[in-house]
């Protein structure tokens, strides 16, 4: 058992090394990003002299090492920074602390990432596991077609045919999501029903497949004769036989869709007006609003890591041998 | 239809009862007979050894017994009665029914056959518990008592360890109690000690033996070795092609075979070659010490290995040979000590060692089918090591594999075959060939034949015996097989637990007084007489009374 906690630990470790390298990562290659902020906000006719004065003020004077270390010295604090936005040429001042503009948007989004994996993971598990059972069924073949016609449709599309049929041909659901802080739960769930439904679609036939591939996988295996010849079910060997050996892949799956659910959905935010937080930052980026971008990129880089860091635990934790070591 | 489960049937009625039984087998985009009309009758209490080759269909014919056949195999027909139950007819529900409760299977690879993800015990009481033949906590005290019986060490706490916690030879074990669990009527074991060391298999077979009288279980027994079946069977029916060769009660069979099938079975057993003693040593190996990581795998081992002579290497897996044969090849640096060759240090490592060095040594390893790149031909394969070490390009790279394919007794149409066209052990030849190739003095053979079966294995050593008489090569031929050292070598080397135990002439080491550990190694290999089981235990029991 400590053997397994000693592992989980260094993971946790290494992930946070990760971030460290990644928050490298991102402060350099928006350092490298091409434009001027200053420039694009005082417009080409400023004289250098108030450009750089302007930039004085914001602190992109200093050099760039500096400025890293103490961005990154300001989130260890849990400050992200003040937007360089609402700032304008007048000297006017009507920035917004990051934090602030990015919580909400962040609440969305893992919202809808909830609702969505709330559907999407039972059925891709369930869907996998009985085509698993029933392989080269027509149910089999059926559910294969479905979900590879789905994952192939650009999710734009798949948006716009929901659209068409649940909000405009039979008026199910609205056709925009757009929340704000004093929407209702129930509201809330109303108005994200199409967007988590295009995600679902979306997702639902990577996770199945691959859940599918790891017991059919493990079915030649000797144990799964022998449970066969010890008298089990198909159900029996599915379930008690295969499943529990199959968790570390399918886990790595799920992570991985779960991860795109929070920083691969700005399109279908585009499409239902969803203010989540890739919407904030595609904002950020064509208003070169670097802090903002800089929080957005840390906060997807830390989801990937956590994510992945509980697919390898669960991995762990599920793998007798490293639970029970000799 | 069927008589009650818990009312045993008499003695002496017929259990099983097989006729004319056909199986095909799909491989190639077409179907292959695998059993040609196979004629099977067991009865109750009794135990059928099953021998062949692999690929003489004794496992599909096990399996077949059980109403089963592997996914790409089917019954095509004959009738198989169980207790008559029709199993050909049966549905799978009515089939599920009997499994792992009246039938039971005790598969090979009891590593492999073991669920990794679940307690010993939970798979041991499972099909009894499915199947409500008695409540799950009797179940579990039964199989503790089952654990007692097949002496088993720790047998209230074993089954709550995890099948990678227990070594092979135990598990073969609790895979038999799990079998026995049910109190089935017949019990399948398909090659069960195969897997195992001979001292282990020496406990495993009795454990197995005991268990099964006691509770007067039929089997059906099947191996590739007649000296272990001999052990276990009233009844030995012997397979190949999937033909019955001929069958007869274990003592008949052993003293008079009919067929000479069935004779040259154990022809690899007759084989024996005179020692020659040499003082000229070639390669010799002072005082080394080796691990992996934190593990120490070697003590202290010295051997020396005679120019033009074999030196068989025996021990059971872990006894570090196949260590020592990395540690001369340069594969693993040794802690302590070094290899010489020719009198002069070899490099500790592979990669300090100069060409020359590399291309005296040479080495032939257990699974030729994973010692070869099975997208080159044979040709690439053996004209890789004449390009590298010889430098022979062109035409006289050509002869020369024409003329190695000759000396391996293949002939040269083999050149453009890939390895998936060959057979065990036509793979093993091209692998001796591609070892030649190099022109080496000393050869070192990993198990070479230890996965090829008794004809095959025969071929091969006569083949190295020629190819030394020949070309004077030396051999370190790592085995644990007896039968094997008898054949081939001229000096033994006897390693337990990373130490050498002793080493000398064939002679003198098979001859008494033993060291303990030679004793017990020797005494384990299962000869071709019924009562050597019985004998050896009896003897081992007056001699060591715990």
């Amino acid at each position: 058992m400590n053997a397994v906690l000693a592992t989980i630990l260094k993971r946790l470790g290494l992930g946070i090394a990760t971030l460290f390298v990644v928050s490298a990562i991102i402060f350099s290659s928006i350092s490298m990003l091409p434009g001027d902020f200053g420039q694009s906000v005082l417009g080409q006719s400023a004289t250098k002299e108030t450009v750089a004065a302007f930039r004085k003020e914001l602190g992109l004077d200093k050099p760039a090492p500096v400025r890293y270390f103490e961005w990154l010295g300001a989130v260890l604090k849990g400050d992200l920074g003040t937007s360089f936005s609402g700032r304008n040429a007048s000297g006017q001042d009507r920035s917004r602390k990051v934090s602030d503009l990015v919580m909400p948007r962040l609440w969305n989004t893992l919202f809808l990432a909830g609702v969505t994996a709330v559907i999407a993971v039972p059925l891709a598990l369930f869907l996998g596991l009985t085509t698993a059972l029933y392989r080269n069924s027509a149910y089999d073949r059926t559910v294969n077609a479905a979900t590879l016609t789905t994952i192939s449709t650009p999710e734009f599309f798949v948006a716009y045919i929901l659209i068409l049929l649940l909000a405009s041909l039979w008026p199910v659901f609205p056709s925009l999501a757009n929340v704000d802080a004093s929407t209702g739960l129930g509201e809330r769930l109303y108005r994200v029903a199409l967007p988590a439904l295009t995600l679902t679609l979306v997702i639902v036939a990577h996770m199945m497949r691959m859940t599918r591939a790891a017991i059919i996988n493990l079915l030649a295996s000797p144990y799964i004769e022998m449970a066969r010849l010890k008298g089990a079910s198909r159900s029996e060997i599915i379930l008690k036989h295969a499943l529990p050996n199959a968790w570390a892949p399918i886990a790595t799956v799920i992570a991985f869709n779960l991860a795109y659910l929070v920083v691969g959905v700005v399109v279908v935010e585009v499409v239902f007006v969803y203010p989540g937080i890739g919407q904030l930052m595609v904002d950020a980026v064509t208003s070169r609003d670097i802090p903002v971008v800089q929080a957005c990129a840390l906060i997807f880089a830390a989801t990937y890591i956590l994510l992945n860091l509980t697919a390898d635990i669960i991995g762990i934790v599920t793998n007798p041998r490293l639970l029970h070591p000799r | 239809m069927t008589a009650d489960p818990n009312q045993p049937g008499a003695p002496g009625d017929i259990l099983l009862e097989m006729r004319d039984v056909r199986i095909d087998g799909f491989s190639d985009e077409r179907w292959h007979p695998i059993i040609k009309g196979v004629d099977l009758t067991l009865r109750r209490g009794e135990v059928l050894g099953l021998i062949g080759e692999s690929g003489a269909g004794k496992s599909t014919l096990g399996k077949a017994a059980m109403g089963y056949t592997q996914p790409g195999c089917k019954i095509v027909g004959g009738t198989i009665r169980f207790d008559g139950i029709d199993l050909v007819k049966a549905r799978d529900a009515e089939k599920r029914k009997l499994w792992g409760t009246r039938i039971a299977y005790v598969a090979q690879s009891a590593a492999a056959s073991f669920n990794p993800a679940h307690r010993l015990i939970d798979q041991t009481v499972e099909a009894a518990t499915r199947r409500g033949i008695r409540p799950d906590a009797d179940s579990r005290a039964d199989a503790v008592e089952l654990f007692r019986q097949l002496q088993l060490p720790n047998p209230e706490t074993i089954g709550n360890r995890y099948p990678h916690q227990v070594s092979g030879g135990q598990l073969q074990r609790v895979m038999t109690a799990m079998a026995m669990s049910p109190r089935p009527d017949l019990i399948i074991f398909d090659e069960p000690t195969t897997a195992l060391d001979v001292t282990t298999q020496v406990e495993v077979l009795a454990a197995m033996r005991s268990i099964v009288d006691e509770f007067n279980t039929a089997a059906i027994y099947i191996t590739h070795d007649l000296a272990v079946v001999a052990q276990m069977a009233d009844t030995i029916k012997v397979l190949r092609f999937g033909e019955e060769v001929e069958e007869a009660p274990t003592r008949d069979m052993l003293e008079r075979p009919k067929e000479t099938y069935t004779r040259s079975l154990w022809s690899v057993r007759a084989l024996e070659k005179p020692e020659v003693k040499s003082e000229d040593i070639v390669l010799s190996i002072d005082h080394v010490d080796a691990a992996y990581g934190p593990f120490k795998v070697l003590h202290d081992v010295t051997i020396s290995i005679p120019r033009g002579r074999t030196v068989a290497v025996v021990g059971e897996s872990g006894s570090g040979k196949s260590t020592t044969a990395r540690v001369i090849t340069g594969l693993l640096r040794p802690e302590v000590g070094s290899v010489s060759f020719n009198g002069e240090p070899l490099p500790a490592s592979l990669k300090d060692r100069s060409k020359d060095q590399l291309q005296r040594i040479q080495m032939i390893y257990q699974m030729a089918d994973t010692a070869m790149n099975p997208r080159q031909t044979v040709f690439d394969i053996i004209a890789r090591p004449l390009e590298f070490y010889l430098g022979l390009k062109g035409k006289a790279r050509e002869d020369r594999v024409v003329e190695l394919l000759k000396m391996i007794e293949l002939d040269e149409s083999f050149m453009d075959r890939l390895p998936s066209e060959l057979s065990g052990g036509q793979k093993q030849r091209i692998c001796i060939a591609r070892a030649l190739a190099a022109n080496p003095e000393v050869i070192i053979c990993d198990e070479v034949t230890s996965a090829l079966d008794q004809i095959v294995q025969e071929g091969i050593l006569k083949l190295l015996l020629r190819l030394q008489k020949e070309f004077n090569i030396t051999y370190l031929f790592i085995t644990h097989d007896i039968a094997t050292v008898k054949a081939i070598s001229d000096e033994i080397v006897v390693m337990h637990r990373g130490r050498v135990v002793e080493q000398g002439l064939k002679s003198e080491i098979l001859s008494p007084p033993f060291p303990d550990y030679t004793r017990l190694l020797l005494s384990s290999v299962p000869e071709m007489d019924p009562d050597w089981l019985t004998d050896l235990l009896a003897g081992r029991e007056s001699r060591d009374p715990a």
